[in-house]
């Protein structure tokens, strides 16, 4: 049970990385594959796949003869959760509702992610940045990027 | 002679006034952002990316590498004042530099790093000068079965220096150039890994991959555990050295300076490596050696030094080779691609003006730190005290808004969180980023050499090692594969880092 302990990290590292490996080379089997004088598309993905499922599979070894035996440590999932959306959410509202009002909820969205600002702090705080970005980035720097969008009324 | 020329019209590009100003622009942000803990070069170069797309391209270039060396610098004062390097490089600065704060003496250490950064800078600008264009004329004959070689050696020996598992580093290596893949096949035109979505077709774009890997990971890193930070807060007071400061830092800057050069062309973390390397240095060497560790002004002239002549010198590969010996060089090359130049060893002759004028605005841009810090350091103390609360959504509401006007497309923010996402659980599960962004960057020129190599050869692999030089390029990669895995080597170098912690 040790061993397997003291390998946890390494083991789920690698089982991580055997399995993109195995996503990709699958994934490349869908595109002509060809020879080496004619590579196909799926050709280099295929190779490199196979490669990263071999390094994996080195990496969950190691673990078991040589595990660092380092704790993963927690995981905060209220802030992988919240910054996730946030990002989501201007990525799907921008075009709908323009920078402006994207930021904001993007701000708010990512300020909420540290359980530790109040309600308060996080409205001031994302307020603040979103006029801040939108002066810098549209009135200072001049991006061409829409201030709002035709979900508004206005 | 053909190199005062050649720095005549390097003076005459970089002096032209929106560069110049671009540069101070730049080299202000850098040491602003430097000065932040918690937001690297990477991230902050990858977010002022989209500001320079409407310049021309010296002027962009210049801006960003002065953001490069000026973020440097700023993780210097961090370091000092605070005993958080706010860069990796900065780490060692922090031992002794740190200690000179709590004795009261911050203004000189500031002073010592940043006449020692200016030195360094000043005299690896020179080694540029003199040593890109050669360098550059021998690229020149390579064809693609050295060009591959050369990649692949660049790739190995970026782990060879970084810390940390070695076949943890190759992996991440293997899964940025299968990331690299993404998007339409340049042979065929076959889209790979589009999921039919439109949006990829051109490949993942490299500015999420960097700002997720590099800025929402790391975010989310820092959310998990705040540290609470130790500021100096007493006013800094003079903060000009003694003259017995000056006599003492004389012999580490030189020594600094040469080791930095060196280190900085190697490929990975050189300028780390150079910062550590002289730390020893000095400790075996300098005359005061009994003081290192508790605040000798030899451990902060050395380092400082020597991280600021690598940072230079690492534009060696980048100008000549078109080959990024780091995460941050390889933004770079992001940025001369969506300029329409393809760094390579033909930017001397088909660029002239950017390419001398980037070296003399890299000393102007030194000689700015040095006019700029000294004065400014309460500005960045105050920077210091920016809480995270505010910073960690600022980064957020920057990454999103600059990543977006690139090319007004949603997809290249839901990339940020995707990436965020992969490298979030990547570091946790003990892998690091960096090596995974060179992949990413290298792997189309990877894949394209390699099958231009093998068509040129008929499909014969023997071509990598019938040619003499992509021979001997291979065999280095083979040797710095071998020696990263070698035991006793691997302990040394274990050492090394073991400070940064």
């Amino acid at each position: 049970m040790l061993a397997v302990r003291r390998a946890l990290k390494d083991v789920l590292a690698g089982a991580v990385i055997i399995a993109l490996g195995l996503a990709f080379a699958l994934g490349a089997l869908a595109y002509e594959v060809g020879d080496p004088l004619r590579m196909g598309p799926g050709y280099m993905p295929l190779a490199l796949g196979i490669i990263l499922l071999a390094l994996g599979i080195g990496v969950v070894i190691k673990g078991f003869i040589a595990g660092e035996g380092e704790a993963i440590g927690a995981v905060d999932w209220r802030a992988v959760v919240l910054l996730t959306a946030a990002l989501l959410f201007f990525g799907l509202t921008v075009r709908g509702l323009g920078v402006a009002a994207a930021l904001l909820g993007t701000t708010l969205l990512a300020s909420l992610a540290r359980s530790r600002t109040s309600l308060i702090e996080v409205v001031l705080i994302s307020v603040g940045l979103t006029v801040l970005s939108v002066v810098l980035f549209i009135y200072v720097l001049q991006l061409r990027v829409p201030l709002t969008g035709p979900w508004l009324p206005f | 002679m053909e190199l005062f020329d050649n720095l005549g019209l390097g003076l005459e590009t970089a002096l032209r006034i929106e560069n110049l100003f671009w540069c101070f622009v730049g080299v202000l942000l850098g040491t602003a952002v430097g000065v932040l803990p918690g937001i690297g070069p990477i991230a902050t170069i990858a977010l002022l990316l989209p500001i320079t797309f409407t310049f021309e391209p010296v002027t962009a270039i210049i801006m960003l590498a002065g953001i490069y060396y000026g973020a440097q610098y700023g993780g210097s004062t961090t370091a000092i004042l605070i005993n958080l390097p706010g860069e990796s490089s900065a780490a060692v600065t922090a031992i002794d530099g740190h200690e000179m704060a709590r004795n009261g003496r911050a203004g000189p250490a500031l002073a010592t790093a940043a006449i020692g950064s200016f030195v360094a800078g000043s005299v690896a600008t020179v080694v540029v000068a003199l040593f890109a264009p050669p360098l550059a004329a021998v690229a020149l004959t390579f064809g693609s079965a050295e060009y591959f070689s050369l990649v692949v050696l660049g790739l190995i020996a970026s782990i060879a220096l970084a810390r940390g598992s070695t076949i943890k580093a190759l992996a991440m290596i293997v899964l940025g150039l299968l990331f690299g893949t993404v998007g339409q096949d340049i042979y065929t035109g076959t889209p790979r890994f589009t999921f039919g979505v439109r949006e990829l077709y051109s490949g993942v774009n490299f500015v999420s991959v960097a700002v997720g890997m590099f800025g929402v990971a790391e975010i989310l890193r820092n959310l998990e555990s705040e540290r609470t930070r130790e500021l100096v807060t007493q006013k800094i007071t003079g903060l000009m050295p003694t003259r017995e400061d000056f006599r003492r830092m004389v012999a580490p800057i030189a020594r600094g300076t040469v080791l930095g050069s060196a280190l900085g062309i190697l490929p990975g973390a050189g300028h780390v490596l150079a910062s550590f390397g002289a730390y020893t240095i000095e400790k075996r060497f300098s005359r005061n050696k009994k003081e290192i560790g508790h605040g000798a002004i030899e451990a902060v002239a050395g380092p400082e030094s020597a991280n600021n002549a690598a940072a230079q010198t690492s534009f060696i590969p980048l100008l000549t080779l078109g080959l990024p010996p780091h995460p941050t060089m390889a933004l770079m090359i992001g940025a001369l691609i969506i300029h329409g130049i393809q760094p390579g060893p033909t930017i001397v002759d088909t660029q002239p003006a950017l390419f001398w004028g980037l070296i003399v605005s890299m000393w102007i841009g030194n000689f700015f730190l040095v006019v700029l810090n000294l004065p400014l350091i309460g500005l960045w103390v105050r920077m210091l005290m920016i809480p995270y609360r505010i910073l960690f959504p600022a980064i957020v509401a920057f990454a999103a808004i600059g990543t977006f006007s690139i090319a007004l497309n949603p997809w290249h923010i839901f990339a940020i969180a995707f990436f965020g996402l992969l490298g979030y659980v990547l570091i946790k599960l003990g892998f690091e980023p960096a090596p995974f962004l060179l992949g990413f960057v290298l792997g189309p020129l990877l894949e394209d050499h390699l099958r231009r190599a093998l068509i040129i050869s008929r499909g014969d692999p023997l071509i990598f090692i019938e040619r003499p030089v992509s021979a001997v390029l291979l065999a280095l990669a083979a040797a710095a594969l071998v020696l990263a895995v070698l035991p006793a080597i691997r302990q040394k170098r274990e050492e090394v880092f073991v400070e940064e912690d």
